[in-house]
């Protein structure tokens, strides 16, 4: 599988570029800016593009906006965002064309490789990592004002997972029950939060973003 | 006729307002002149060191009367020059002395007494005049409707006309008239000359002016100092004894880990597993302070878009509109932030609103924002509370605060920094 990297800081690009490799990922391309990034998306069409929010020269969101740019000339382009903080903000943008393919993730998350790389994978392969953080945000947000429409505590945890982008199989042996029991959980969220039914589970997985996020 | 009617209406308004403030002029300032006259040479018998604070202190209550009035009446604008008193002032006897010398000692005290002299016979009489080019010619009327007739034997001067018959009596009704159109036109410029006239003794001269606003740099200065050096500390405070522990701790786990890798491989796994632990804690410590020190989205999005994500984060739904063309600079953003953000965390832990509304635009080189809750009001703006606070910072960039509070709300807060966008 083919990746591009844009990192500024040289230690993390190295670092990611082991990490990647290790796993068996081929680097196409690691870059330092937002331009070179711009570029490479453009022709070295990767599976999945690992960026980091900041990049030179502006050090703004420049590499969010690279991002973003490149998607809208090839919608579901894979991208993993990574960023040294969450904000709904950015997560709601990444989100808002609604081709799944996403990622959000808080640079920490790399210290868990297993995870990280799997993020990637799923992202590569069409679905959805979104930071625990961000869910967490948004979750924190809706107690306020309603309970979640009357979730049981266990639902609510299958919520959250779900909400992260894990597939069934991995919420299962997350929280150490049968994937049957996911499913039929996952079924009561549906039922209760009032969204209509999908196999698909990208869609499921946006769909429950998009709830969440209606604040 | 709409038009003239309304001219009659100002006109007529303009007269009774020159008829109070002749009233003011000559009771009020004649009074205080006197009074502080007499209260500053009764200071050689020592009366007067307690008078004079008392007696200064009412000309200057009624020189801001007449500020206030030149503003709402004829839109002059007249600012205050009074030098702020020290707040450590002793009580007692010195404290009294200490006050006198004080009060004496500014300009502004000097020209509040030129003032008392010019508006006790100048501002007198122009506003006696705006009244009275009003009121005299209701007499005219008076003696042509029939008055003239008690003055057939002795003649009666109305103004320059002799009344002693109907005739004279219409020609008095004429000049009446022509008083009235007069006033019409000049009633309410003469109310405005009265307050100009006011304006050229009370203003500060530019020297005053200057000083004044060195000691509000001066003020202004020392807080921004203090702000920024109790921020350092709490920065390093928290650095102390946030993630720099945390990777002391990180190193003596590795040493551990090192000595034990081949004599207990299980538990130098343990180890590993803490060292992440506390690398992961001290991550999250770093990004909290960061947050509190220059919000990552400030510096990438500006902000516009910083307070967007602030309110994303409210537990309370809060909408935010942003009519920016540009950035200001660091500072200024910084600061409107970090205003904004206490005014948000202040509504959601008060107010008990369930809405908050964020409006933030740019006009006339003024950033202009505001802050609205549909809350039960009330909010507390004194000393200590967390609203001064802002205005303190505001301060230093001669940026102000505004906060409409009633109680049963709602409450607003609005806060203006002057700024260029680029």
């Amino acid at each position: 599988m083919r990746v591009v990297l844009a990192e500024d800081l040289f230690l993390l690009r190295d670092g990611l570029v082991r990490m990647l490799e290790a796993y068996d990922f081929e680097i196409a391309a690691a870059v330092e800016t937002g331009p070179e990034l711009t570029r490479a998306l453009a022709e070295l069409k990767p599976d999945v593009a690992v960026v980091d929010v900041r990049l030179p020269p502006s050090h703004t969101d420049e590499g969010l906006q690279c991002a973003l740019a490149a998607r809208r000339a090839r919608p579901g382009l894979p991208v993993l965002v990574l960023s040294q903080h969450v904000e709904q903000l950015y997560a709601r943008e990444l989100l808002a064309d609604g081709n799944g393919a996403i990622g959000y993730l808080l640079k920490d998350r790399v210290f868990d490789a297993d995870q990280f790389i799997d993020a990637v994978r799923r992202v590569a392969a069409g679905g959805t990592a979104m930071d625990p953080q961000v869910i967490s945000q948004l979750l924190s947000r809706r107690a306020q004002d309603k309970p979640m429409g009357g979730l049981t505590p266990r639902e609510r945890e299958v919520m959250e997972l779900m909400a992260q982008g894990r597939s069934n199989a991995a919420i299962a042996s997350h929280m150490v029950i049968t994937e049957r029991a996911v499913a039929k959980h996952t079924s009561n969220i549906f039922g209760k939060l009032d969204l209509p039914p999908s196999d698909d589970d990208n869609r499921r997985v946006l769909a429950v973003l998009a709830y969440l996020d209606q604040g | 006729m709409n038009a003239t009617r309304g001219r009659v209406r100002g006109a007529l308004l303009a007269a009774g307002r020159g008829l109070l403030l002749s009233v003011a002029s000559l009771a009020g300032s004649l009074t205080l002149f006197v009074l502080t006259v007499l209260s500053i040479a009764f200071i050689l018998l020592g009366i007067g060191l307690v008078t004079t604070p008392w007696v200064l202190t009412t000309v200057r209550r009624h020189a801001n009367q007449r500020r206030l009035l030149a503003i709402t009446w004829s839109d002059v604008r007249i600012p205050v020059p009074y030098r702020p008193l020290p707040k450590d002032v002793r009580g007692g006897f010195t404290g009294q002395v200490e006050r006198t010398t004080l009060m004496l000692k500014d300009p502004a005290t000097w020209r509040d007494i030129q003032w008392l002299m010019v508006d006790m016979t100048a501002g007198y009489v122009v506003a006696t005049l705006a009244a009275a080019l009003m009121i005299y010619p209701v007499e005219g009327f008076v003696l042509a409707a029939g008055l003239w007739r008690v003055y057939t034997d002795d003649r009666y001067w109305y103004a320059f006309v002799p009344v002693d018959s109907q005739a004279s009596g219409l020609a008095a009704a004429a000049l009446g008239v022509a008083l009235f159109a007069a006033g019409v036109l000049l009633s309410e410029r003469l109310l405005r000359a009265h307050f100009v006239l006011a304006r050229s003794v009370l203003a500060p001269t530019h020297e005053q002016e200057l000083a004044l606003r060195i000691d509000r740099l001066t003020e202004t200065r020392h807080e921004a100092v203090d702000t920024a050096a109790s921020e350092l500390r709490r920065i390093e405070r928290d650095l102390h004894d946030g993630a720099q522990a945390r990777l002391v701790a990180m190193g003596m786990n590795l040493g551990t880990i090192e000595a034990l890798i081949e004599k207990d491989p299980a538990q130098a796994k343990k180890l590993v597993a803490m060292a992440r632990a506390s690398s992961a804690e001290a991550l999250t410590e770093l990004r909290d302070l960061v947050q509190g020190i220059h919000p990552p989205v400030l510096a990438e999005r500006g902000l516009g878009d910083a307070v967007r994500a602030l309110a994303l984060r409210m537990p309370i739904p809060s909408e935010v509109d942003v009519e920016l063309d540009g950035r200001a600079e660091a500072p200024v953003e910084s600061a409107a932030y970090f205003a904004v953000s206490e005014v948000l965390t202040n509504a959601a832990k008060h107010s008990g609103a369930d809405r908050i509304w964020v409006d933030l635009n740019h006009v006339d080189g003024m950033l202009r924002i505001s802050v609205t809750d549909n809350g039960k009001g009330g909010a507390a703006t004194g000393k200590g509370s967390g609203l001064s606070g802002i205005e303190r910072r505001l301060g230093t960039f001669d940026g102000i605060m505004a906060v409409s509070s009633p109680a049963g709300g709602p409450t607003m807060v609005t806060m203006e920094i002057p700024c260029e966008l680029s």
